[in-house]
């Protein structure tokens, strides 16, 4: 059973999709974080956008660092963001 | 008075203001004769030229002071650290302007200088900050982009 998932957007993914954060409820079969992505970008063209380089997007679970084939179940909190440029 | 075995010697700190870095320095010091050697690395937004007017860093509140913490807490288990701060800005930066510091205190250099450099490398890479250029003529201008040799930088220290 899947539950609602607050998504958050950072930087030039943000601008992208538009928004800073949304919750969403993702279907039972998406599992893993390129699951999600993949769900993501058939929801709208700013998000297909966002993540048409997928694999440079970088993802946070309940803010921890994760890679793409990370589980999402259980998640409270998953941000996208580009890789970070600070310091 | 700081316990000795105290987890967190280097304080991590996200704020919007600026800092003094000698200060801070300082007050790793004072009123303690153990230290031998304190780094005191401090990052400065660059007009590039002439051509930027100011950096806007945007940060994910919450990561990023853990993230920092993270990269803290293994110079720590590295390195003899008696004591540092790392404090890192967000916000609209003008040129000349401080953006981050990292200031390491340790009996001996060595360990000063390293501890100081990884803390840079990894911050670099894994602290959840994104740089967007405001140019002179008025203009938005891009978004940073993360170098590869930025990501070199931190890998060579899970060689060693």
């Amino acid at each position: 059973m899947s539950q609602p998932i607050k998504l958050s957007y950072f930087a030039w993914v943000r601008e992208r999709i538009g928004r800073p954060d949304e919750t969403l409820q993702p279907p039972a079969d998406v599992r893993t974080v390129a699951d999600l992505i993949a769900w993501l970008s058939a929801r709208g063209e700013e998000y297909a956008y966002a993540f048409e380089k997928a694999t440079v997007i970088r993802v946070a679970i309940d803010r921890k660092h994760v890679k793409q084939d990370s589980p999402i179940e259980g998640a409270r909190e998953i941000a996208f963001f580009p890789p970070m440029t600070g310091g | 008075m700081e316990c000795a075995s105290s987890p967190a010697r280097i304080a991590v700190r996200i704020q919007r203001e600026d800092f003094d870095a000698a200060a801070q320095a300082n007050a790793l010091t004072r009123g303690r004769a153990d230290v031998g050697a304190v780094v005191t690395f401090t990052g400065l937004c660059r007009d590039e030229g002439g051509k930027l007017a100011a950096l806007e860093l945007e940060h994910y509140p919450g990561m990023a002071e853990d993230e920092i913490a993270r990269v803290a807490a293994e110079a720590e288990s590295r390195w003899p650290i008696l004591g540092g701060v790392a404090i890192h800005r967000y916000g609209k930066i003008a040129p000349g302007e401080n953006i981050v510091l990292v200031v390491i205190a340790s009996s001996h250099r060595a360990a000063a200088f390293e501890a100081a450099e990884f803390m840079m490398d990894y911050l670099k890479t894994r602290a959840p900050f994104w740089k967007k250029e405001h140019l002179k003529d008025g203009r938005e201008g891009a978004w940073v982009e993360a170098k590869d040799v930025d990501d070199a930088a931190a890998d060579r220290w899970r060689a060693t």
